[in-house]
């Protein structure tokens, strides 16, 4: 793929990142029904299979609670809104990386 | 079912806590109330959640139904009051007034979280569109 060459891993790694704010939007959005058990991405494997052109299906878990509650629903608040948190960060510096290899671009096309 | 977008996860929860909040409203504004008989009486209101499932670890959730608590009201003898029965018999309305509020509290956090949520996404949505200007 041409935008490979162009902007290396982080064209991959922003859509992850864009697919595991999705999955933890998720986790929050069902933090009180009954039997919901939470997911998330494992991102550095969900990164190899991606890098290798396939499905990154088999890079989403279960996530283990802490402390299971009798409901059967396993999100839980903190370990969900710290790892929003992380991955709306890592989103922003991949958007960082990708800014500067834009920029390094246009320079070299206009030649100043 | 269509790809839901993070817009439709977050703003279906929201509207789902919605629902709560109003039961919870509802149910706080029964309580104390008395009725002549047990089955006029005021019987506290839950919603039930279910999870929307999508492809790719993707979930929203809705509201499946609304049920009526299996709480009984309770019997008070006050043969003054006009909603008395024949034995002078009135019954209150089955509310936990203090697990409604608990109720309400949470409520408004996880509702809280999903706005936030939005509006996290909704940033980097905006920054990812000025990518490269």
């Amino acid at each position: 793929m041409a935008s490979e060459k162009l902007f290396g891993l982080h064209a991959t790694a922003l859509q992850l990142r864009s697919q595991r704010m999705m999955m933890l939007a998720s986790n929050i959005a069902n933090a009180a029904t009954p039997n919901y058990k939470a997911r998330d991405l494992d991102f550095s494997k969900a990164l190899e299979l991606a890098q290798d052109g396939g499905s990154t299906d088999a890079a989403i878990q279960y996530r283990v609670p802490v402390q299971s509650s009798l409901d059967g629903n396993t999100v839980e608040m903190a370990t969900e809104q710290t790892a929003f948190a992380e991955n709306a960060l890592a989103y922003r510096s991949s958007l960082a990386f990708l800014q500067g290899r834009i920029g390094t671009l246009t320079r070299a096309l206009k030649g100043e | 079912m269509a790809n839901l977008s993070i817009f439709d996860i977050s703003g279906r929860a929201m509207s789902a806590q919605l629902v709560r909040l109003n039961t919870t409203a509802s149910n706080l504004a029964n309580a104390g109330t008395v009725a002549g008989s047990e089955a006029g009486a005021y019987r506290s209101m839950k919603p039930v959640f279910r999870t929307v499932m999508d492809g790719a670890g993707r979930a929203t959730v809705a509201v499946d139904q609304v049920v009526t608590s299996k709480m009984a009201p309770s019997k008070r003898h006050d043969p003054d009051n006009p909603l008395a029965d024949a034995d002078g018999n009135v019954w209150e309305a089955a509310v936990d007034s203090a697990a409604e509020l608990v109720e309400m509290v949470e409520t408004s956090r996880q509702y809280q979280n999903n706005v936030q949520v939005l509006d996290t996404a909704k940033g980097l949505i905006n920054e990812t569109l000025r990518l490269g200007q």
